[in-house]
């Protein structure tokens, strides 16, 4: 996503711009008399000049695959906005064999090493295991990696970021009430209440029916925190940029959560169903096939939540970077074809931009919607209802997209 | 892949960011959050039935007073009627009791013109037996010697002339 600004590419924004630029003046400048070479068509020539050249440059280095899984990657440091020379450093914090190493990131990286107390770091090159990552450096050249390895690093920010947001945003409301009662709030303050009339009635509300109000801070949380996550990560400039709910850690601890707090919370009648469910005997014992079933799925739950989230954010930043990296592929097979590639390029590009917007609301609501269906699953009491088994018709069919 | 193997440090963090904005959140927002849009809702559930229940309470009213309106004018048209009716039974009273007294005083007058006419014959006839003895006496006593004998001839003469009259 946040492709023109990493350090990795080293293309210019100007050059993707010359490029755009030029292939809307392209016909004209070729068409055009000598003579009759307006401001314009020079302009348009030297755009055309400088991109060839940028993109003749970058064609020896180009490597797709690498650049993707870089842009989608964490790091240990935050690009500077249209500088691929400076990063924002960031604080690794280690822990070693003899301790907790605490130092910039902006000390190892580049191929720099750094001696911190008896240990050497340096950032894992591309040929190691361990690449991109800290690690120690051995009198004897081998690289291993640290205990733990809790560096603040660029997802990490991004992360709290995303906290100081939507704390900011809901807090911003809570003070709202607080000072004007039950008055509705205008502009954005009444979208942000939307939202959260949205969630809390058509779901959290919908689904829970009284026990909504006792879950509902939990799935708020998680739809906010997920919704502005998705957002940041659209951005291409620093606070953005993060590939934060496209990183499966992120989705990971989140899907963890409703794991917990879903059977945590869980009533009788779920481990009932799980460990005696109502079925002919000969399926429960003596080979306990139906518990089998059932206990795979209480884990299988928040694998789905974990690598739907993930897959689909991730999916759309993937999207648009191979979308941008088309113009420098085509480009450098001829400045034409590289021309035409921009056009279509950048127009997909921001379609799957405003594309990825609706995403982000839609793949937080589902996560939301999802985690209360796992847990109003384990509040039920009594017998099988009806209720239930669409919840899991609707789950079905919502893990198909 | 790198790309699907979660990070341990990022999972930490991820871990530690979510606990503090839970915690946050749970504190400072949400109560009163929930609380305000849980209210509003009530509220708002609250206004329409009450909308309905006036609706409905100025639907009834309006008939009420529709059945007021109808009873008020029966009412008044009683009351006309009523008046009506007194007012003739009065004027009847009063024709009536005119007429009672009319007669009463009429009977009065001719009782007493009766008993004057009476009287007054009675005067006369006292005053002409009287004169008619006077001169009778006069005529007599230079005629007759027995005056009782004369007076008996002239009463006698005087009720023929009344009973002639």
């Amino acid at each position: 996503m946040s492709l023109l600004t990493r350090n990795g590419m080293k293309f210019r924004l100007k050059s993707i711009l010359a490029l755009l630029l030029a292939t809307v003046l392209m016909a004209p400048a070729a068409m055009a008399d000598d003579n009759a070479a307006a401001d314009v068509d020079k302009v348009a020539r030297e755009a055309v000049h400088e991109a060839e050249e940028a993109a003749h440059d970058e064609q020896k280095k180009l490597d797709p695959k690498e650049l993707i899984f870089e842009h989608l990657g964490d790091g240990y440091g935050w690009e500077v906005p249209f500088d691929h020379h400076h990063r924002i450093p960031l604080p690794v914090i280690v822990w070693a064999d003899d301790g907790l190493h605490i130092f910039s990131s902006g000390r190892v990286t580049g191929g720099k090493t750094y001696r911190d107390g008896n240990i050497d770091f340096k950032i894992a090159g591309h040929d190691s295991q361990y690449k991109g990552k800290v690690v120690e450096v051995l009198p004897d050249g081998q690289e291993v990696k640290p205990k733990f390895d809790i560096s603040i690093t660029k997802n990490v920010c991004g992360v709290f970021i995303s906290l100081v947001v939507v704390l900011g945003l809901m807090l911003w409301l809570a003070s709202f009430y607080r000072r004007n009662g039950l008055k509705t709030p205008r502009k954005g303050l009444g979208f942000l209440e939307l939202l959260v009339e949205f969630v809390y009635d058509t779901v959290i509300k919908a689904t829970l029916g009284d026990k909504g109000r006792k879950f509902a801070p939990y799935l708020l949380t998680v739809f906010f925190f997920i919704f502005v996550m998705n957002l940041l990560g659209l951005i291409v400039i620093f606070p953005g940029g993060a590939n934060l709910t496209g990183n499966i850690a992120v989705t990971l601890v989140l899907a963890i959560l409703t794991f917990l707090v879903t059977n945590i919370f869980a009533k009788k009648h779920y481990w009932k169903e799980i460990l005696w469910p109502d079925v002919p005997i000969w399926l429960k014992f003596p080979l306990p096939i139906m518990q089998f079933i059932e206990v795979s799925g209480i884990f299988t739950k928040p694998a789905a939540l974990t690598v739907r989230l993930f897959a689909n954010i991730m999916g759309g930043h993937m999207i648009v970077l191979v979308l941008t990296l088309l113009i420098f592929i085509f480009a450098a097979v001829s400045p034409v074809a590289g021309g035409g590639t921009t056009v279509i390029s950048v127009g997909f590009s921001v379609f799957m931009l405003v594309i990825d917007v609706l995403v982000s609301f839609i793949q937080a609501f589902v996560f939301t919607m999802l985690s209360t269906i796992f847990i109003s699953l384990a509040q039920e009491e009594g017998h099988h209802d009806d209720k239930a088994h669409d919840h899991q018709g609707a789950n079905v069919q919502v893990a198909a997209k | 892949m790198e790309l699907f193997t979660p990070d341990f440090g990022l999972i930490f963090w991820m871990f530690v960011a979510f606990a503090i904005l839970f915690f946050l959140l749970w504190k400072f927002a949400w109560p009163m959050i929930l609380k305000t849009v849980d209210h509003r809702a009530d509220l708002i559930d609250k206004g329409v039935e009450y909308a309905h229940e006036a609706q409905e309470q100025l639907k009834n009213a309006q008939q009420q007073s529709d059945a007021y309106m109808a009873e008020a004018r029966r009412k008044q048209a009683d009351i006309l009627r009523e008046a009506d009716k007194m007012k003739t039974q009065i004027i009847e009273e009063a024709r009536t009791a005119a007429q009672t007294e009319a007669q009463k005083v009429m009977d009065s007058a001719k009782l007493q013109i009766e008993q004057q006419q009476k009287e007054a014959q009675q005067q006369l006839r006292n005053q002409v037996s009287e004169m008619a003895l006077e001169i009778a006496g006069k005529v007599v006593k230079t005629q007759f010697e027995d005056d009782k004998n004369q007076t008996k001839l002239v009463g006698t003469l005087l009720d023929e002339l009344e009973s002639k009259k």
